[in-house]
This record gives C-alpha cells, sequence and structure tokens, in this order.
C-alpha cells in the first residue's frame, strides 16, 4: 500500500516483458516513459524476487462519495484512506500507521531461508553461469564422462553464488538506490551482513575444493582466479573506471573456460575460442543494457561507458558483435566445429551485428533494447549450433588428427 | 554537534569522524529540512530483535531500530554503535547526494529548456522534459563533478562494513560459547 500498485497483466508490451522473464527474470519496468530500467547484464543480478517486478502506476480509485462522519464500515474506511493517499492528501494519523505496517522485525525464519539464499547467490544468473561451463565441457574434444561433468557444473555454481553474494555483500548503500537492485535480501534487512559471508564462504570453499580435488587444480584455480576477479576487481572497479566492463567481460568468459579445462585437463585453443565468444559476447549485452541506466548510474556514482564515454559504448558494441562473426569462423579452423557451423550462425551473428549497427547509429532507448534482448536469445542459440555442429571424435580419428596425440587411446578420458 | 530526529527520537549526526574517532575528511553536508521525519515507530516492547522500515524517502535506505538489550555487553554495545553511526553517516551521504542530483537535474532542465526557447510547462500544465540524450549531457557532468567524493565514500564505505562484519563475528562467536557453556553446565547438573 504505498500507493503504488503492481501491474503485470496490463499489456502486451508487459507480457512480451514477461516471456523474457523466462529467461532473465528482473525486468524492472516503469510506466514513466524517461527512464525504463531493464534487465541485468549476465554477470550482474537476476533475481528470483519475483514479486518486486514492478511496474510503478498508480490505479485511480474512484473516491468514495460518502463523508466521513456517515462511514462505520472499515472496508469503506479503508478505501477512502487508500484513496486520500493517492490522491495525496493523507492525513498524519493516517500516512503513521501505513508506515508502522511497514516495519518489520529483522527475525530470520528458517522457511525463508532458502529463498533469500537463492536470492542472495542470484541463483539464475549462477545456473546460466553452469550452463555456459556445461557449454565449454561439452565442446571439449574428448569422451563424455558423467561424473566430472556433474562435479564441474557443481563446483562452478558454488563458486558463482559464492562469488555473487560476496558482490552483494559489497554493495548494499548502492543497490539500495538503484531500482534494479533495490530488493535485494541485504538491503532490505532479510539476513544480516555476517551470514551472507559465511554462506558465501560455505560454497565457496566446498566449491573450490570440490574442483581442485575432484576435477582438477587447473579449473579449480581458474575458478578461484574467477571469484578474485569478480568480488576484487570487478566490484570496487564499477565505480571507479569504465575498465570495470572490461574486466566483468573476462568474468564472465571464464567459466566455458573452466568447463573445457575440467574435461581435457588443459588450457588449448578451443577454450580460449569459447571463452573469447562469452567475452565478446558480453559487450552487446551489458552496453545496450547500461544504455537505458545512465541516470541511476550517474546519481550512484557507478564509472560506465554510457555515462562517460557513450560513444566508445555503442562503438564497442558493435566491434564486438562482428568480432562474434570473425570467431565462429574460427572455430572450424581449430577443429573444434564443423564447417557448417560459421555458415548456420551466420544469419544470427549477422542479426546482431545489424541490431549492434543500429545502436551505434541511432543511440537511442529502442535501439539499445532491441540490441540487449536479441543478446539474450543469440547467446544460447549460438552455443547449441556450436554444439550441433561439433567435430566428432570418430571423424577426427578417421582423419587421424586427433588433438592432443591420442591416436589409438580414444578411451583415455582425461589427463592427470 | 547537530542532532536530527531519525528515526526514532534523537540521534547524533555523525561528524568527521571515522568508527575509531580519529579524524576523517571533512565532509560538507546540507540537509534539506525533509530530512527530519514526524512521528517515529516504536517497536513492541517484547520484541528481542532490530526492527528495518520501509526505504527513505530522500537516501533509499532503510533505518534500523535496534534493539538494546538488558544484558549487552561492552563489545555488543561497540557493535550496536558502529552500525547506528554508519547508518547515520550513510543516510547523511545519500540524502544529500540525491537531493543535489535532484536538485541539479532540475536547475539543467530548466536552463536547456530556457535556450531552447521553451517553457517549463507547456499547455496543458505537463512539466516539460528532455529527452535521454539530452540529459546524458548532465549525467556525465555529475558523475565526473562528484567523482572524489564517492572515491572518499567507497573507502570508508568498506572500512565500516568490514569494521561491522568482524564486530559481528566476534559478538556471535562469544554468544556462542557462552552457550556452549551454559549447555555443558546444564548437562552437568
Amino acid at each position: 500500500l504505498s500507493g503504488k500498485l503492481r501491474q503485470f497483466q496490463a499489456s502486451p508490451f508487459v507480457r512480451r516483458i514477461r516471456y523474457v522473464t523466462q529467461y532473465n527474470k528482473d525486468l524492472s519496468q516503469r510506466a514513466k516513459p524517461k527512464s525504463d530500467s531493464v534487465a541485468s547484464p549476465f554477470r550482474e543480478s537476476q533475481q528470483l524476487d519475483q514479486e518486486k517486478k514492478v511496474i510503478h502506476k498508480i490505479i485511480p480509485i474512484s473516491p468514495v462519495h460518502q463523508p466521513l462522519s456517515k462511514t462505520s464500515n472499515r472496508n469503506e474506511l479503508r478505501e477512502m484512506k487508500l484513496a486520500a493517499e493517492i490522491g495525496g492528501s493523507a492525513t498524519p494519523l493516517r500516512a503513521e500507521s501505513k508506515e508502522e505496517r511497514q516495519w518489520k522485525e529483522m527475525k530470520l525464519r528458517l522457511d525463508d531461508l532458502p529463498g533469500i539464499l537463492a536470492r542472495l547467490s542470484k541463483i539464475k544468473l549462477t545456473a546460466l553461469v553452469v550452463c555456459t561451463a556445461s557449454a565449454g565441457f561439452a565442446m571439449a574434444p574428448v569422451p563424455f564422462d558423467l561424473t566430472c561433468f556433474l562435479l564441474a557444473s557443481l563446483g562452478t555454481g558454488l563458486a558463482s553464488c559464492a562469488a555473487n553474494s560476496i558482490n552483494q555483500f559489497f554493495e548494499v548503500p548502492f543497490d539500495s538506490n538503484m531500482n534494479r537492485t533495490k530488493n535485494r535480501p541485504l538491503v532490505r534487512g532479510q539476513i544480516s551482513p555476517l551470514l551472507a559471508v559465511c554462506f558465501a564462504a560455505s560454497c565457496g570453499v566446498p566449491g573450490i575444493a570440490l574442483l581442485t580435488l575432484g576435477v582438477n587444480p587447473l579449473t579449480g584455480a581458474l575458478g578461484a582466479f574467477n571469484i578474485f576477479l569478480y568480488t576484487c576487481c570487478y566490484t570496487p572497479m564499477k565505480r571507479m573506471s569504465i575498465a570495470n566492463t572490461w574486466v566483468g567481460a573476462v568474468v564472465g568468459a571464464i567459466p566455458p573456460v573452466m568447463g573445457w579445462t575440467a574435461a581435457t585437463g588443459s588450457l588449448d585453443a578451443g577454450a580460449l575460442l569459447l571463452g573469447g565468444i562469452l567475452y565478446s559476447w558480453q559487450f552487446p549485452h551489458f552496453n545496450a543494457l547500461s544504455w537505458g541506466l545512465r541516470e541511476d548510474y550517474s546519481r550512484g556514482g557507478y564509472c560506465m561507458m554510457s555515462v562517460t564515454h557513450p560513444g566508445l559504448c555503442r562503438r564497442v558494441a558493435l566491434r564486438h558483435c562482428v568480432a562474434l562473426i570473425g570467431l565462429s569462423t574460427v572455430a572450424p579452423v581449430l577443429d573444434i566445429t564443423t564447417w557448417t557451423f560459421p555458415i548456420i550462425s551466420l544469419p544470427i551473428n549477422l542479426y546482431i551485428s545489424y541490431l549492434g549497427f543500429r545502436f551505434y547509429r541511432d543511440a537511442d532507448r529502442s535501439s539499445s533494447r532491441k540490441l540487449f534482448f536479441c543478446s539474450l536469445w543469440h547467446l544460447p542459440m549460438l552455443l547449441l549450433v556450436m554444439f550441433s555442429c561439433k567435430k566428432s571424435l570418430l571423424e577426427k580419428e578417421e582423419k587421424g588428427d586427433l588433438h592432443g596425440g591420442n591416436h589409438g587411446r580414444a578411451m583415455e578420458i582425461r589427463l592427470p | 554537534m547537530e542532532t536530527v530526529a531519525w528515526p526514532y527520537g534523537v540521534l547524533e549526526l555523525a561528524s568527521s569522524r571515522d568508527l575509531h574517532g580519529n579524524d576523517a575528511d571533512p565532509v560538507t553536508i546540507t540537509i534539506p529540512a525533509r530530512v527530519f521525519k514526524g512521528p517515529a515507530f516504536r517497536p513492541p516492547a517484547h520484541s528481542r530483535h532490530d526492527w528495518i522500515g520501509p526505504p527513505d524517502r530522500l537516501s533509499n535506505l532503510r533505518p534500523v531500530i535496534f534493539h538494546v538489550p538488558q544484558d549487552e555487553s561492552a563489545l555488543e554495545r561497540r557493535l550496536r554503535e558502529a552500525r547506528q553511526d554508519t547508518q547515520a553517516w550513510n543516510q547523511q551521504f545519500w540524502a544529500q547526494q540525491n537531493a543535489s542530483f535532484q536538485q541539479e537535474k532540475e536547475e539543467f532542465i530548466y536552463s536547456r529548456l530556457k535556450a531552447k526557447g521553451l517553457a517549463v510547462r507547456d499547455e496543458t500544465g505537463q512539466k516539460a522534459t528532455l529527452n535521454a540524450e539530452e540529459m546524458a549531457d548532465f549525467y556525465k557532468d555529475f558523475l565526473s563533478k562528484n567523482f572524489r567524493k564517492h572515491m572518499r565514500y567507497n573507502r570508508d564505505w568498506y572500512k565500516r562494513n568490514f569494521t561491522i562484519t568482524f564486530l559481528m563475528g566476534q559478538v556471535a562467536l562469544v554468544r556462542a560459547l557462552r552457550w556452549l557453556r551454559w549447555k555443558k553446565k546444564n548437562v552437568g547438573d
């Protein structure tokens, strides 16, 4: 009852948002034309917090046409209260009781804990990170080992939970001031900072241990490095320099590399290519998103390209859209996929490059939103096509160019 | 030191002092009168927990009313005071930051509209606004103007956050040990 009610079903526009939120559920939209906040970038927050998807819209309620002295009916009183509040003429007494209801006791309820921890760890973003790691694992030119796959996925997921929790721990006052992030658990006081740190430690330590001991040390090292990069480099840098976007792109690129090293045990060209594809993808995705958040970034003190160097922001986005075409072409050269991959992926890569060009040229909200939404389906589709065009091991054996000299020893799964 | 009513009774405004009472960089604050809210919320007497309220209109931060237990130890008192101090300090910073943002934004819009020869309000009485591209200049300017202030704030915030969390850890540890000792004593009896 804050005078602003949430509407989900109002318009096709909202339905469209809901469709997208199947994938990426953190879209907050406002009815005001000036500042529409859209979903968070891949490596940023994606909250499970369904009830807080906001359309700030004041629903006009026809005022009850009865003098106050006549009413004894509680409902009518409440209606009038609501009407009066929306009309902006609430008396201090009514305002006070309304506000009193909004005070919550800071007591942790155990049934709420799973939901709170899910939001703290940005569980949906974590799921996406695990998907990209799985893509890396799947693309590796080795026979599929289920145990290794599961351990790698679990370890990556735990590491991601830890990193996201620490990120939220650092950013409480900033998150309070941005619409996209103001409903996070630490901001709302649903969990204490101490508990958040303990949760992060209890995810991060087992996660990295699992990767190091259960998979291989290289993957564990990459996981630990990624946590460090995200929490200690990217998070503080967001407020210091626009270079944070490039650091964040590396953070997003490492999970598929981890998947690959989990499967093969070595950091070879294929891993770097997959990482490169994810790295390039981050730019159209994030730059397009940040275009609509310039006001919040400016007020909150975030150093983002879209605010300080708008031309660079759009150039970089376009550059990396085009780079995706190039990287897709390199894939068959490195024997990761067949030549059908660059051919089949060309239409979607060209489309995102076209939208990137439109964003570069028009520099307005609609082109930025188009580019952002395109990036959301572009990546999973690209990875799917890549997987379906994967060069099979049998084909490689026959041609005698199996990577790493595993001739006649195709059953050997992992290097120690 | 100034006192202000927020959110419960009277509170001393944190001055340019850090948590250890050392002199920190002085920060000039102009608090608009709206910061001082009216009637405060009183938690129920039986409650033994802290209470958190709705976001403050100016700072967007949620105020917390801290519960003071009867048997509060020195360590617990240090923790509570640290949290109160940080809360007031944060409130000051963000209230002033948001207020100055709004004010400068209005001024910018007004000056741009005047330069374009447009009225501030159009025929229907609606406030005229500039589109996002025109506002971009203001956002860039505001960010660069406040950069040093934000650097200082960030550094102080990280320090305070770590100190408070560390104190929380100490308090939790002491409480856990106390509980274990009590358990052992009861089991022994």
